[in-house]
Order: C-alpha cells, then sequence, then structure tokens
C-alpha cells in the first residue's frame, strides 16, 4: 500500500487533522512557558491527567469521555501551580514538582483501586493518535481555536508578561488575568495532547518546537510561527514515518522534534565557523 | 494651583514580616523632579513598585492623578523604567520595534518614530533586544517609557552598570523632559550628589523618610550632618562643582 493511500482511511484523516490542531496550540503556548521558564508545566499537568483519568475511569466514565471529564481536575491543578508559585516560599520548579508528584500518585492508587492498568489507561500513559475519537477530534478544535483566540485577543499583553511580569503590571496589564488563562488553556492543551504522543511524552509538544524555533534568532512573532512550523512538520513526518515503519506514532513525532533542534543547532555551529 | 500626582500616605510594607518601608508620606506636584535617594535596601525599589501598584498595598494609601489606586485605570500616563529585567538577560526573542509596542493596543509608527530618534537608536529598531549592549538596551526601554508621553515617569536605578557618558546624557535627557516638556519624574538612586544637581527635591529613604526638601537645604540640613557626618555630607554637596547647587 502507498503511504499517500493510507490518508484515505477516515481515522488516519481524524488522527492527522487532531494532531495537528493539537500540535499547533501546544507550540504556540509553548513559547510562552518556555519563556518564562515553566516548561516542565506539561509534564507535571500530564502527570496529574493520569491521575485524573484514573480517577475518572475508576468513577465509571467510558474511557471515550475520560479526558474530557479528567479536564476540569487537570485544570484545577494547574491553578495550585499558579497558587503554590505566588506564595513565594515555592519557586515554580518546585511547586510543578510538589503536583506532579501528587498526580501521579493519585494515578497510582486510582489505578490499583480499579483491578490494575487496563488498555485505556495504558493508551494515555503512551498514547495512540490513531485512535483518536470524534470527542477527541472536537476537543481539540475547540482548544486550538481558544489559543487562537487567546493570542491574538491579548496579544500586547501576553508579549508584555512574557517580557517582564512586573514591567507589564506597571503598565495596567491584569497580569492575574493572563497567568490564569495561559495555565488553563495549558491544562486543556495538555489533556488533549496526551492522546498523540502520551504522559510520558506529552512536554516534548510544548518544549521542543518552541526551543527550536528560539534558536533562529527571530523576533517573536516569528519565533511563534516558526515554532508552529516544526510542530506541523514533526508531527505530520512522525505520522507518515510511523505509518511506514511501523512504529510508534507519538515516540516518532517527538524524535523528529529532537531531530530538527538538532538540525538547527548544527546549522548554527556550520555558519558561526563560516564567519 | 498645584496639582497632586502622586500622594502616599503612611504606607508600610514588610516581606514576609520583615518591615522594607515603614509610614512613609510624601506629596508630588505636577512639573516636579523628585529624586528618592538611600543607601542598598532602604526601600526605594518598594516604595516605587508600590505606587506602580507592581506590589499589594498592605497599609497606607496612594493616589494617583487625584484617583485612589484600585481605581486608577490610565497606566499609560505613566512610564517606568525598572532597576533590571529578567528578559534582557536571556536572549529575549524581542525586537526594538516590538519591545516599543508591548502592553499598547493602539500602534502609532509616528510616535516610535519620534521615541527611536530621540533616544538615538533608530538605527536599531529591527535588531533583537537581546542582542544589544546594556547601555543600548536602557536606551530602549527608556524609549519604551517615553511612548505615549506620559506624564509622569519614574526612573529606578537607571544608570545603574552605564558608563559615565552614557549615564550623564540620561541625566540631561531626564532633566530636559522635566524642564521642557514639563513631565514629571520620580528618579530613584543611590548616588545623591549627582541626583541633587537635577532633581528639584529629595527624599532620602532608610526604611522610613529620614529627609525630605531640596538639595540646598539638604546640605544645610543638621540632621543630614548628623546622618552622614560633616565630612561626608560636604564631598556629597561639593562633589562635583566644589559648590552647592542653587535651584
Amino acid at each position: 500500500m502507498m503511504i499517500a493511500e493510507i490518508f484515505n482511511f477516515g481515522f488516519v484523516q481524524r488522527a492527522l487533522i487532531t494532531g495537528s490542531l493539537i500540535a499547533v496550540a501546544c507550540s504556540i503556548l509553548g513559547v510562552f512557558l518556555v519563556l518564562r521558564r515553566l516548561s516542565l508545566i506539561g509534564d507535571g499537568l500530564a502527570h496529574v491527567t493520569f491521575g485524573s483519568v484514573a480517577a475518572v475511569i475508576l468513577i465509571g466514565f467510558s474511557p471515550l469521555y475520560a479526558a474530557l471529564a479528567a479536564l476540569p481536575l487537570v485544570m484545577l491543578s494547574s491553578l495550585a501551580i499558579l497558587q503554590l508559585t505566588r506564595s513565594r516560599r515555592i519557586h515554580g520548579d518546585a511547586a510543578i514538582g510538589i503536583v506532579s508528584s501528587v498526580g501521579i500518585a493519585l494515578g497510582v492508587i486510582m489505578a490499583s483501586l480499579s483491578g490494575g492498568y487496563n488498555a485505556d489507561l495504558l493508551s494515555y500513559l503512551f498514547g495512540n493518535i490513531l485512535t483518536a475519537t470524534q470527542t477527541e477530534l472536537v476537543l481539540s478544535l475547540i482548544i486550538f481555536f481558544m489559543v487562537i483566540l487567546f493570542v491574538v485577543s491579548l496579544y500586547p499583553d501576553l508579549f508584555a508578561v512574557t517580557f517582564d511580569e512586573e514591567m507589564a503590571k506597571s503598565m495596567g496589564v491584569k497580569t492575574n488575568r493572563v497567568n490564569i488563562i495561559l495555565l488553563l488553556l495549558t491544562a486543556a492543551a495538555v489533556v488533549s495532547a496526551m492522546k498523540i504522543a502520551g504522559i510520558m511524552l506529552v512536554s516534548a509538544l510544548l518544549i521542543l518546537p518552541p526551543v527550536t524555533a528560539l534558536q533562529l534568532s527571530l523576533s517573536f512573532k516569528k519565533t511563534i510561527i516558526a515554532s508552529v512550523f516544526f510542530s506541523l512538520l514533526s508531527v505530520i513526518s512522525g505520522m507518515i514515518f510511523s505509518f511506514a515503519f511501523n512504529l510508534p506514532t507519538g515516540g516518532t513525532i517527538v524524535i523528529f522534534n529532537a531531530v530538527f533542534l538538532l538540525m538547527v543547532l548544527l546549522a548554527k555551529r556550520i555558519l558561526r565557523t563560516q564567519r | 494651583m498645584s496639582v497632586n500626582l502622586v500622594r502616599v500616605e503612611n504606607l508600610t510594607f514588610s516581606y514576609n514580616s520583615t518591615p522594607a518601608v515603614s509610614g512613609i508620606s510624601f506629596n508630588l506636584n505636577k512639573g516636579d523632579y523628585l529624586g528618592i535617594v538611600g543607601p542598598n535596601g532602604s526601600g526605594k525599589s518598594t516604595l516605587v513598585k508600590n505606587i506602580l501598584g507592581i506590589l499589594p498595598l498592605q497599609s497606607g494609601s496612594i493616589h494617583l492623578f487625584g484617583q485612589p489606586q484600585h481605581k486608577f485605570r490610565r497606566w499609560d500616563k505613566i512610564g517606568y523604567l525598572p532597576q533590571k529585567l529578567s528578559a534582557l538577560n536571556t536572549h529575549f526573542p524581542g525586537s526594538v520595534g516590538e519591545i516599543l509596542e508591548m502592553g499598547l493596543r493602539k500602534k502609532n509608527a509616528g510616535e516610535k518614530r519620534q521615541v527611536l530618534e530621540l533616544m538615538g537608536i533608530s538605527h536599531l529598531s529591527s535588531r533583537l533586544i537581546g542582542e544589544l549592549s546594556y547601555g543600548e538596551q536602557q536606551r530602549v526601554m527608556l524609549a519604551r517609557a517615553l511612548i505615549g508621553r506620559p506624564e509622569l515617569i519614574i526612573f529606578d536605578e537607571p544608570t545603574t552598570a552605564l558608563d559615565p557618558e552614557t549615564r550623564d546624557i540620561f541625566y540631561s535627557l531626564s532633566e530636559n523632559l522635566n524642564r521642557t516638556h514639563g513631565t514629571t519624574v520620580i528618579l530613584v538612586t543611590h548616588d545623591i550628589g549627582i541626583i541633587g544637581e537635577y532633581a528639584r527635591h529629595l527624599l532620602y529613604l532608610d526604611k522610613k523618610v529620614l529627609f525630605t526638601g531640596t538639595f540646598e537645604e539638604f546640605c544645610k540640613s543638621r540632621e543630614m550632618t548628623g546622618f552622614f557626618g560633616e565630612g561626608s555630607q560636604h564631598i556629597i554637596c561639593h562633589q562635583h562643582d566644589g559648590t552647592e547647587k542653587t535651584k
């Protein structure tokens, strides 16, 4: 079967659209998170999602709607991280670590109570974009539009808060509102991204494309565009490559992201030595 | 009749129950140039951050342009040049042009060009802020503070780490803004000798207000003589031109 023919299948088309929407959302949010040294929030929230998914499956939600049901819990956790960092006695990385460990601990307990790690829970651990449901496609579409709306409508404020939060406050920017929306959207993006990369790799979608884009020394807007470009390229190449060689899609997408970063770093080094 | 732009009454602020400033009160009138001076850790930046709403009000009151701070919305009337910026050390991917538009809902290309020309950095407009020298970065940040023609500009230790030549240019510019354009200025520094040349009024802080008045009054103040010692006070007051500056 030719690679192009694979894209005739409905489930592959759904996977590609869902993956691309999530990749764009994550790569845009990632630029703000990486620059504010909150990159690991994706990892922390993914662990919380594991706990939340395990909890909603235990309660009896259909695995089809597990991600949707877990969303409020993950959003609350993102606000808990924000609240902990505000206490001034707990740094951001420690706050993420605390919420992350509590999430994974709850997940382990919930999974044990529900009789062990069933197939649905494992699909969240390692991700499987090919099983993306219509509900997950709609969820990713909503999150995609919310991220675009957030960035377009609050761009001057977001830029200022990312540049320097105190300076943004002095300009009258409602930094608290910007931070809350940013973290809530990140929580939503993480929940939906689990289907592509799985809990183990979800933070890669938030970190790698922005870090690659940042190496190009572009303006802020161009950095966001470059981050989206690398993310989309990784998702599409990763999916095609994983079909062709029968590899796990999530892992392949992340490896493609890492390869693009290495290529950019290498190109920079070559250009520097030529000067 | 003088118009109060800033009114601070009995301001007290503590970090984790350690007092940073205590019982601070002063008024700043339109067109004034106030130098806030004091040693490191005296609460100068804390006071400024309270005025700007960066730190929450704990005790006392602050009025800006006649309104209680919590009701004040016209932050575009206030320009701010902070002591240091977290983003500048991290190769932040923002061009000078983007920095100037930061936080603005309405963009004005003409005004952006004007402030870039005023600061002598028109040639840097498409460069990334992280690629510039510290002096150039400070000029960019000053240009940002001037966007929107604010009626009040607050500088928090703006000349730290600047070479003497750039520092003098900076002080002259702040004086020009105040005298020619009528911009009200608050300048925070620990260098009382230099600011004394430019500021109309001084506020000497060491967690509380130890002195308020003109530089001339500072130089004649017996309380300040007692605080600094006669020798030190003489050096501060005569370090530049050998004469006490009379305003």
